[in-house]
């Protein structure tokens, strides 16, 4: 298996689609750049998709190619952990519409051979879902054992679930929604305004001279950052307390440590993010309502589905709230699913999905398990 | 597999094999590990305790963390062939909606509930005069989720009130099973199969 080129780390893939996309227009080739880990078993019942969130990428537990650091979700991906590679053949593949590889605003527009830019389509969850059943297809993957995702990653698990019934046994879907609410929207929004607020965001036309809208990108990140945390969190982390001086300055310095924490988030995501693909993943995520694509009933979404389902939402989440979560779990009861769901408590807000949470491993690792060899 | 608590235990014999089931307040999930293991049904749970939660899932039982009194709203009408509410009447803000919800959702009702007609629990309040502390009530007043005590007899009226057709029921005191005769008095805890 391991001879397999199609398996391994950093692999690249152009599949010839072409791809059609929920805007009615179509997406040829779909390049990928995705990571397995892992062995797939002889009769393939052990494969494991991992959905990423909206600027993560690949490298779910491999050291990040331009940051060093290592995989994002290493706590929950690897030998021994939930997610475990030494008992599941584990796929993370970077989404459509994003900038580690796969096919996005930055990549070459084979029309015109210059890189797509705002000509690329505009894409949803249900394409990026689509495209990944293709990328499953190129590897041989017929079903998966599970799809786990958080967050933007959660949608897609959840969608997997509802397009793909028969190809989902288990679905994981931590700190995520069935929707985008107007709070949700609105922030992306904000973060989408200051990119091309930004003089050389230039209609998206930023990559010929290499001079990206940087200051824009870093602005939306900032103010994306603050919904991945809580109140409580910062308050903790950060309090009122002073950046490396004895007293405010009576300037518009970082006097501040939330400040330059903040101001720190936004300039080291700019070396690893492209700002256009910024503008296609928020603009999917809002225009995400699965409920909207069954008739306006979540139910109708998971009819007669067999895929075990378990969601996790945190006590501190505001941007995906438990009661988000709860909607798909009454949802999912009223289509007569098999769900499990818990509210876990942790003071970080969003981001307690991505930090070590022995109970969401707890919780993972016995709903895996239990699904295994039946 | 470890030993059912005595209710569960008569509860999950008298359930019909490859059945569908709600286990509201299922704890971490013994009773319905043992109707799925042994007797093929189709169990599901609804708890509000997350470490009990965690420990169900943790079986590979489908478990959801919510509230009774809030959250069977949401489930269809005779979506289960039953529903199960063991040691849980008693703790819910209005016992008569609880009765109504689970022969709504289920097509049979199990019921279990400590007496607190118990002999041992009229002697503690009327020789002690003051309120019963017991093996079944552990709890003082003041921090026991026991928020509406019921006796054999009140929850008979109950039934007969909202009209429900009794199918079955069941006796212990000292964890055994003991007869219908004066129930009321002599036995510690009740099992109730209804139907609506």
């Amino acid at each position: 298996m391991s001879e397999d080129t199609r398996y391994g780390l950093n692999r690249q893939v152009r599949l010839l689609g072409p791809l059609p996309l929920d805007s009615g227009t179509s997406l040829a080739p779909v390049e990928y750049a995705y990571e397995t880990y892992g062995n797939l078993n002889a009769d393939a019942s052990n494969a494991i998709l991992i959905c990423h969130a909206l600027t993560m990428d690949q490298y779910v537990a491999s050291k990040h190619p331009l940051t060093g650091k290592p995989g994002w979700w290493t706590d929950m991906v690897g030998p021994g952990r939930p997610v475990d590679t030494d008992r599941h053949f584990v796929i993370c593949a970077n989404v459509i519409g994003s900038c580690l590889g796969s096919s996005g605003p930055a990549t070459i527009n084979p029309a015109t051979d210059e890189p797509w830019g705002m000509d690329f389509p505009v894409l949803t969850i249900a394409d990026m879902v689509r495209a990944q059943a293709m990328l499953l297809d190129h590897l041989g993957i017929e079903r998966l054992h599970a799809v786990v995702g958080g967050s933007m990653g959660g949608m897609q698990a959840i969608s997997w679930a509802a397009l793909y019934p028969e190809r989902v046994k288990s679905a994981v879907i931590i700190a995520s929604a069935a929707r985008h609410s107007a709070q949700n929207i609105a922030f992306h929004e904000v973060g989408r305004q200051a990119i091309m607020a930004d003089p050389r965001w230039r209609g998206g036309a930023y990559y010929a001279d290499d001079d990206p809208p940087s200051s824009g990108l870093a602005v939306a990140r900032m103010a994306a950052h603050i919904t991945y945390l809580s109140e409580a969190g910062l308050t903790e982390k950060f309090g009122r307390r002073l950046q490396d001086r004895e007293a405010k300055t009576f300037g518009f310095d970082a006097d501040f440590q939330v400040e330059s924490y903040l101001r720190h988030q936004g300039i080291s995501f700019v070396d690893r993010f492209d700002a256009n693909s910024y503008l296609y993943i928020t603009r999917a995520m809002d225009y995400f309502d699965l409920a909207e694509a069954h008739g306006g009933a979540l139910a109708n979404a998971f009819r007669g589905s067999q895929t075990r389902f378990c969601l996790i939402s945190f006590d501190t989440d505001w941007l995906y709230p438990t009661s988000e979560s709860r909607a798909i779990v009454h949802a999912l009861n009223a289509a007569g699913a098999a769900v499990s769901f818990m509210e876990l408590s942790s003071p970080f807000g969003h981001d307690s999905f991505l930090l070590e949470n022995p109970e969401m491993n707890r919780i993972v690792d016995g709903f895996l398990k239990a699904g295994e060899g039946k | 597999m470890t030993k059912l608590r005595p209710d569960l235990q008569i509860i999950a014999d008298n359930i019909t094999p490859g059945s569908r089931v709600l286990d509201i307040g299922c704890g971490d999930g013994a009773l319905m590990a043992a109707l799925r293991d042994e007797k093929g049904c189709d169990a599901r749970g609804l708890e509000i305790d997350p470490v009990n939660v965690a420990s169900a899932v943790g079986k590979g039982l489908s478990v959801v963390q919510g509230d009774a009194d809030t959250d069977l709203a949401t489930y269809p009408d005779g979506s289960f062939d039953y529903a199960v509410l063991s040691q849980t009447l008693q703790t819910t803000h209005r016992p008569d909606v609880m009765l109504d919800q689970l022969l709504r959702i289920g097509q049979q009702a199990f019921v279990s509930f400590p007496n607190f007609a118990h002999w041992r629990v009229r002697s503690s309040l009327m020789f002690g005069g003051r309120m019963p502390v017991t093996r079944l009530i552990p709890q003082s007043w003041y921090d026991t989720p026991n928020i509406h005590h019921v006796t054999i007899d009140d929850f008979r009226a109950l039934v007969q009130d909202g009209k429900y057709a009794q199918e079955g029921q069941w006796f212990l005191s000292g964890d055994k099973q003991t007869g219908r005769g004066m129930a009321n008095l002599l036995a510690e805890h009740a099992v109730f199969l209804l139907r609506g």
